[in-house]
């Protein structure tokens, strides 16, 4: 046995290691992803027994209109999303000075990001309250009163995104300043000997520099506009009247609180071929940047 | 650097700078000021409407001794440590495995595994959804938490494992060739040559780790129904519900809440950093 083992261990042990990590992420994270595709052809209530449907559930889908709301506010978050990048840029470019107190400061810039969504959920919740919150009292100021944002099927979606945005611009800041602190002193000095100042210096010489940590930022800033969730769930529910909804509260919606697990499963799938595009994305540029440095 | 320094001989520009900058931080955190104010606040201050006015009397520890008497918080304080705390520790262990093979071992097939790793972890968890919490219902660990602590270690392992996997990737190659020169096994390798090494990837990844765990909200609502194993996140949103006129109770839970990850977060500040940036810049 002994013999056996030695004469084998340098491939049977690096099996043993990756075995248990692959076989976790590979049956509940990979094989259940694929498994929601097969169940979405499946009418189900998720108990009883199973009956085919074919094609019935996406047929449906794409008929009914709340899935184009769904759908549309996903683009909207996406897209509202993409301020987080320059902004979190904006503020590492701010704090980006060594003075006595920096450190505590800037640290103080990142508690939005270790905070739950729950948490920035109900504390957003208190800021857009129509009544007595922040915007109550800043309207108040002006004399004005304060719309009653989630209650208004028009601007609900923005300001769910605005809430969530908070963190996510700290993440970035986070990365760009890392980001910052890496820049190469000489090509920098290079730039200042040939004239580059303020913007031109930015432009030309700093940002090039930033582009790996710039794509980091754009892909987590793209997924976490994609798993929006947490924040809907709390502020409003996907309401009023589903105008609030994404792919990911309708699906999450219809399966748990009306029971149609295989129209709640077409859902996730649509959800799924929209992050395979994404991810295939990423891992090419992961690829292409990864050769760049070497 | 970029922007260029501020020059020390003018310490008014530098005064007026931090000054600035003290102010924007405000406005960032004004929210979270607000909820401060308001968990601060006597309930008979709340319902007379005066939300914005200074605290008349500073009521934060009766109100956090209401949050600890009248509620469930500090049981699902407790159900949120049992949670993460061994999540945390099986994912160290499998991700240094994992990102040790994925590193050091040619074979076939090992980009696409790790490419699976990678973009698996990008996969929103509606996706998985329906079948995770089919299995676990079937298996009868629906409620338990057993159940958020099987599906946190497995979903986490793919971050895990490509942090782990670029960590070890870039230890110099002489240690490995050094070790296979004097006959070392894989795990004598592992054991006295890579682990050694790992101590600041192993903190990093430790507090990234407890973060997303203990924040976890959607998972803690489909996998679990009863106050019993309910995790902080679940407990803070019923609370909410139950509590609806009592914001300062509501204030005081939601501080309470954010207290592990924030002190977390300012005692291993630099390995946070560290780990989040870590793969985004080289160096």
């Amino acid at each position: 046995m002994s013999e056996l083992w030695k004469r084998h261990r340098n491939w049977l042990a690096p099996l043993l290691f990756i075995a248990p990590g692959a076989l976790l992420f590979g049956t509940i994270i990979i094989a259940s992803s694929f498994e929601s595709v097969w169940i979405s052809f499946f009418d189900w209530d998720g108990v009883g027994p199973k009956t085919w449907a074919g094609l019935a559930n996406y047929r449906e889908l794409f008929a009914d209109p709340q899935f184009y709301v769904s759908l549309k506010n996903n683009v909207i978050w996406l897209v509202m999303f993409m301020a987080a990048p320059p902004l979190g840029l904006a503020l590492a470019l701010l704090v980006n000075q060594q003075v006595a107190g920096m450190r505590f400061l800037k640290s103080l810039f990142f508690i939005p990001l270790v905070l739950a969504t729950v948490t920035v959920g109900v504390v957003f919740g208190w800021v857009y309250d129509p009544n007595y919150g922040l915007l109550a009292l800043i309207f108040n100021l002006f004399g004005a009163t304060a719309p009653a944002l989630l209650a208004d099927e028009h601007a609900v979606t923005f300001a769910v995104v605005v809430a969530a945005l908070w963190p996510q611009i700290a993440f970035c800041m986070v990365l760009f300043l890392a980001g910052l602190n890496n820049l190469s002193p000489d090509i920098i000095g290079a730039g200042r000997v040939d004239g580059a100042r303020g913007w031109n210096m930015l432009w030309h010489v700093v940002l090039p520099q930033l582009r790996q940590v710039g794509f980091i930022a754009l892909a987590v800033t793209v997924v976490g506009a994609l798993r929006s969730f947490d924040m809907i769930a709390v502020m409003t529910s996907g309401g009023p009247f589903g105008s609030s909804e994404v792919l990911a509260y309708q699906m999450y919606e219809q399966s748990i609180f009306s029971y149609r697990f295989g129209y709640g499963a077409a859902i996730a799938t649509v959800l799924f071929a929209i992050m395979i595009v994404f991810i295939t994305w990423y891992l090419r540029m992961m690829v292409r940047l990864e050769k760049e440095t070497r | 650097m970029f922007p260029r320094p501020l020059p020390e001989e003018k310490p008014l520009q530098r005064g007026l700078y931090v000054g600035f900058v003290a102010l924007i931080l405000i406005l960032w955190l004004l929210p979270l000021f607000a909820v401060m104010l308001t968990a601060s606040k006597t309930a008979d201050e709340i319902m007379a409407g005066q939300y914005w006015t200074w605290p008349k009397h500073f009521n934060l520890i009766e109100n956090f001794q209401a949050v600890f008497a009248q509620t469930n918080m500090w049981g699902y304080f407790i159900n949120s440590l049992i949670i993460t705390l061994p999540s945390v520790l099986l994912v160290l262990v499998f991700s240094t495995l994992t990102g040790y093979v994925l590193a050091r071992y040619n074979f076939k097939g090992n980009a696409l595994v790790f490419a699976l790793f990678v973009g698996g972890n990008f996969l929103p968890a509606q996706i998985m959804m329906i079948p995770v919490r089919d299995l676990m219902v079937s298996v009868g660990l629906y409620d338990t938490y057993l159940a958020l602590i099987i599906f946190h270690v497995a979903f986490q392992t793919g971050f895990a494992t490509l942090f782990m996997r670029n960590f070890i990737a870039a230890l110099p190659d002489e240690l490995f060739q050094a070790a296979r020169a004097e006959g070392a096994s894989p795990w004598q390798t592992l054991r006295h040559v890579v682990i050694p090494l790992m101590r600041p990837a192993l903190a990093a990844l430790a507090i990234l780790t407890f973060t997303f765990v203990w924040n976890d909200y959607f998972w803690a609502i489909v996998l679990t129904q009863s106050d019993a194993v309910k995790p902080v996140t679940a407990g803070l949103n019923n609370l909410r519900g139950e509590w609806t006129s009592a914001w300062n109770i509501v204030a005081a839970a939601t501080l309470f809440v954010a207290v592990p990850p924030v002190t977390m977060f300012f005692l291993m500040q630099k390995h946070f950093i560290a780990g989040l940036t870590m793969g985004a810049v080289k160096g």
